[in-house]
């Protein structure tokens, strides 16, 4: 029996208990009320509560605050933080290499709108299954506040009486659907309501999961005018819907609710349950509609949050390699060596 | 030496200076087409009809940057004695393109033949007379061998292609090619369903060589005879054999991004591994994957060794640059990697197409701070499969980027070898722990030098243990891989690695030492000058001048070439690049009192490096050591071209 010190487990088939402490990491070394913080107590949780089993989850990461964050949860995962803008390529290899390991990149606006652009939208081209996180603050927090790609238009620098910047950001979400990711998100560190069933959904999907957490810089974005800030973001945070996740479990009978819910069912059986709150006219499965909804919304100023898009049966980007059950890095080496005959019949063909 | 012979063209032919000697299986022909014309289908059948006939051979494609419309060259040679290197005198030149025509006549010896289109617009009869010029009626030939279809819409698309096989003929005939040899060679070329296409093709080498009998003397003095050399030979380029050598060496994880010269390695490495180690339920033991820059290629090798498979990137010098920084972290998180790099000629985008050594100290050295990497370099085609596989083994057991230097000479060209043998050693899986190790050792920290090696211990994700994982990081760490910058923690790491590539250094693959202990004379050279070196010495024997010759294969170097250099007077280090960059190395890491022996001979105009090369500025020193003439050691100061204006030509 899982006893509060303890988490019960899934892992192909088999299920056991780990001390809670697996889940945890070191102490945060990040400012104190840096939104980074918020979000990975909540992924602490949402591990927890999906039963991750983290001898077989990895953590990723580029550089800057966001990316340091891998250091302080799942301490029985292996991490790897690279290089900055990087993460991408680096867990795309690990996920080739182990087919069989559950993969969380925690990036910031930075790592993946400015210098990791092109191996973000890669990843999602790709369809990489990774739970693929921005902590986005709007800034380059370990840097000392410059602005990022999705710093907002008219936004002051570090201070609220700073130069504005003069060019207007990327939308993150905007760029992961049409990216091609299967699974597409907003929400705000401070929304734990929200965001709790939303990354355990992130971590249920087989695909690229990815998720755009505004999280404020306390250092050098919390202003009250900033919109990656705590006020601006509590006060102007519009949820789409009412996010509820259910997990798949053999005893619970998963009921679907008609009228005003939506629900989507994840590889494994999991579910997402949706209940609109604005804009119903979202089709949560339907590119063009999220996406002319977040043109939209853009357009009216508005900050929305919630589940954009996602698409639970394309194939991910390791299933389509067609590899063998084993992970690759598990094969015995022998498998890995064509035969003395092979080479011979190679030598008389040339 | 004077040169005579019966010419149907009677031209003066001048004495004296000539270096292409009437002889037998000593050959070399030079074919200047024009790219994307179908030659390289007729300089292969060449090729395959000298191999057939016993006669060890090479070939050299000698290619422009772009697809199809710019000159292109190939070069053939023959060779009784087993010489493969590139030839500067080619005494027999076949002109199928009149843009480069001229200047091609104007590189040859006195004595030399040159056979060309009678439909030129200008007759190359009139750039100079110390040459025998065969005009031959290639249009006219073709049409007949192969006549005007109206139903086949390609006609005059293939007929252009058709054309080369016309001087196959051509050239067969002159130099004592047997006609069936060139039949089975182009049977090869064109086999199965393409058996039509080869009729019309030995049509068109027939009907040359028909009408060559009928036209040209039968006594022209470079010619070839059977010979019993090839045995059991293959002719294979270095990039399939790299390939083959990512095959056997147990490759799981292949990245890459497209580039010019080393694109074929990866495309063939892909073939290999789809037909040989996909199971019968159609599932792989391996996964491939085009990259979207050569930084996501890196970065997705560092992530794939990272989590345990063997991974490996091939690429050229502009990938190289852009894998700088991704190479520091593997070289300071210590993770296995291996990277080919097929060198092209840089800086920048460079040629594109033409030969280079440019990147060996630079890959030795990639990435900012101190970084140092080991670095194979193969001498041969059998070496590009070897070291390849020893490259993976090492990367596993060092824990580390390993680079393999071939280049384009080496990588794009055919040469004649020995065929593989299959590895014997077993594939070395490194320092990795599993979950019973862990248990029973109680405890692991991922930089700890448990055994005083420089090697530490790993475990790759998915280690069912308590103890297994580890943050792997860029950041200065201490032993438990935790956040340091206590400068004694980053030192003592530094040390460390340090220590570890000194072990490496004690396994890598020696260099291959030859000649004669005694001699006052040295030559040190690597990678594809190795062909050049071995004609060279024997030219040097021949006017007295004795070497011994040390093959470097693997940086950093060994002791034995500390040794070698010490016992010989003068050491000339054959460099394919401008800033004699292993000297440097060398320089830099040897006694001081020995560096002066040191000479560069450096070559980088981009051309594969030739025999001749290396003799005349050695000769030069040798045997007039100072006053005026003292050669700089540099090939193109002390080779100083014949007249040549280059055609204004910028592919890029
Ligand atoms: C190649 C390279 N260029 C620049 C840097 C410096 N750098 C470190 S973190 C960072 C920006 C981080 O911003 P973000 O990803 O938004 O993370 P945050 O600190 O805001 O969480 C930069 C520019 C680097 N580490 N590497
Ligand atoms: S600087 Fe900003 S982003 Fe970085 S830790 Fe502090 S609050 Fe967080
Ligand atoms: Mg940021």
């Amino acid at each position: 029996m899982a006893t509060e010190a303890t988490v019960l487990v899934q892992s192909n088939g088999h299920s056991f208990e780990l001390p809670t402490l697996a889940f945890a990491g070191l102490p945060s070394t990040l400012c104190k009320g840096c939104g980074h913080n918020s979000i990975t107590s909540y992924l602490i949780e949402a591990c927890k509560a999906v039963g991750v089993n983290p001898y077989n989850t990895v953590k990723f990461s580029g550089i800057g605050c966001s990316s340091k964050t891998p250091a302080y949860f799942l301490q029985y995962s292996h991490g790897f933080n690279a290089l900055h803008g990087r993460m991408p390529s680096v867990a795309t290899g690990a996920a080739l290499a182990n087919r069989k390991l559950l993969s969380i990149g925690i990036s910031g606006d930075g790592d993946t709108a400015n210098i990791g652009m092109g191996q973000f939208k890669h990843a999602c081209r790709r369809n990489l299954p990774l739970v693929y996180i921005v902590e986005n603050n709007g800034c380059y927090g370990l840097t000392k506040g410059q602005f990022s790609a999705t710093a907002d238009l008219k936004a002051p620098l570090r201070r609220e009486t700073g130069e504005q910047n003069t060019i207007p950001p990327f939308d993150l979400c905007l760029e992961a659907i049409m990216g091609g990711a299967t699974f597409v998100a907003r929400s705000f560190a401070g929304d734990k309501k929200q965001l709790l069933p939303l990354l355990k959904a992130a971590l249920t999907h087989k695909g690229l999961s990815f998720l755009d957490i505004i999280s404020p810089c306390v250092t050098f974005n919390d202003f009250s005018s900033s919109t990656k800030s705590w006020d601006w973001a509590k006060a102007h945070e519009e949820p789409l819907q009412e996010v509820g996740f259910v997990r798949r479990l053999p005893e619970i009978e998963v009921e679907q609710k008609a009228g005003e819910t939506t629900n989507v069912q994840l590889h494994d059986g999991s579910w997402i349950t949706l209940r609109a709150l604005r804009h119903d006219e979202l089709k949560v499965t339907d590119r063009k509609s999220a996406t002319s909804l977040l043109m939209e919304s853009n357009e009216r100023g508005e900050f929305l949050t919630g589940l954009m898009y996602v698409a639970p049966d394309r194939p991910d980007f390791v299933t389509m390699q067609n590899m063998v059950e084993t992970p690759l890095s598990r094969l015995p080496l022998e498998a890995l060596r064509p035969s003395r005959e092979t080479l011979q019949k190679i030598m008389e063909t040339i | 030496m004077s040169v005579t012979f019966p010419s149907v063209e009677t031209h003066p032919v001048s004495d004296g200076i000539a270096t292409s000697p009437a002889s037998v299986n000593d050959l070399a022909i030079r074919v200047g087409t024009v790219n994307g014309s179908g030659s390289q289908s007729a300089n292969l059948v060449l090729l395959r009809a000298l191999y057939a006939m016993g006669i060890p051979c090479s070939g050299k494609n000698v290619f422009p940057s772009n697809i199809e419309g710019l000159p292109t060259w190939f070069h053939i040679r023959a060779s009784a004695k087993g010489y493969v290197g590139h030839r500067l005198d080619t005494p027999i030149l076949v002109c199928m393109n009149e843009m480069t025509a001229k200047d091609d006549v104007r590189l040859l010896n006195p004595g030399s033949i040159c056979i060309y289109r009678d439909d030129f617009a200008e007759d190359l009869r009139t750039i100079r007379n110390d040459v025998q010029f065969f005009p031959v009626p290639f249009a006219k030939l073709v049409e007949q061998a192969y006549p005007p279809d109206k139903a086949d819409k390609a006609y005059r698309d293939k007929l252009r292609k058709v054309i080369n096989m016309v001087y196959v003929g051509v050239v067969a005939y002159v130099t004592g090619i047997e006609i069936e040899a060139v039949e089975a060679g182009i049977r090869r070329e064109f086999p199965g369903r393409k058996a039509k296409a080869a009729e019309i093709n030995i049509s068109a080498a027939r009907t040359g060589y028909e009408w060559s009998k009928d036209h040209l003397p039968d006594n022209l003095p470079f010619r070839v005879e059977r010979l019993d050399s090839t045995g059991n030979q293959i002719l294979i380029e270095g990039n399939k054999a790299a390939a083959l050598g990512a095959l056997f060496g147990g490759t799981s994880v292949m990245t890459w991004y497209p580039i010019t010269p080393s694109s074929s390695l990866a495309e063939y490495a892909e073939d290999f591994l789809k037909k040989h180690r996909t199971g019968p339920d159609g599932k792989a033991t391996f996964a491939v994957v085009q990259a979207e820059d050569e930084l996501a290629a890196i970065g997705m090798a560092i992530g794939a060794g990272w989590a345990g498979a063997r991974a490996l990137t091939a690429t050229s010098g502009p990938g190289i640059g852009l894998m700088t920084e991704f190479v520091g972290l593997a070289y300071f998180a210590e993770i296995p990697v291996v990277i080919i790099d097929v060198q092209r000629m840089g800086p920048s985008t460079g040629l594109p197409t033409r030969t280079s050594q440019g990147d060996v100290l630079k890959m030795h050295l990639l990435g900012h701070g101190d970084c140092r990497h080991v670095v194979l370099i193969p001498g041969s085609v059998g070496e590009c499969y070897s070291l390849t596989i020893e490259a993976l083994d090492l990367a596993q057991q060092f824990q580390t980027p390993i680079f393999v230097a071939t280049d384009l000479d080496m990588g794009m060209n055919l040469w004649l070898t020995d065929p593989f043998p299959y590895p014997e050693k077993p594939m070395e899986r490194g320092k990795v722990l599993s979950a019973e190790d862990l248990e029973r050792y109680g405890q692991f920290e991922r930089y700890k030098d448990v055994d005083g090696d420089g090697v530490c211990r790993r475990t790759v994700p998915g280690t069912e243990h308590p103890l297994a994982a580890y943050f792997t990081r860029g950041t200065g760490h201490n032993e438990k891989s935790g956040y340091s910058e206590r400068p004694e923690d980053w030192k003592k790491n530094l040390d460390r690695l340090a220590r570890k590539l000194e072990t490496a250094r004690g396994v890598l693959p020696k260099p291959v030492i030859e000649g004669q202990v005694a001699a006052t004379v040295g030559l040190i050279a690597y990678g594809s000058s190795h062909p050049a070196v071995v004609e060279a010495r024997d030219i040097l024997k021949d006017q007295g001048i004795a070497t011994e010759y040390c093959r470097i294969r693997a940086l950093p170097t060994s002791d034995e070439v500390t040794h070698f250099i010490e016992r010989h007077q003068r050491v000339y280090v054959v460099e394919q690049n401008r800033d004699a960059q292993i000297t440097a190395l060398l320089r830099a890491s040897l006694p001081g009192s020995i560096t002066d022996r040191l000479r560069a001979l450096t070559h980088y105009n981009g051309t594969p490096l030739a025999a001749e090369n290396i003799v005349r500025p050695i000769l030069g020193w040798e045997k007039s050591p100072s006053g005026p003439g003292w050669p700089t050691g540099n090939v193109e100061v002390d080779n100083p071209d014949k007249p040549h204006d280059a055609p204004d030509i910028s592919p890029e």
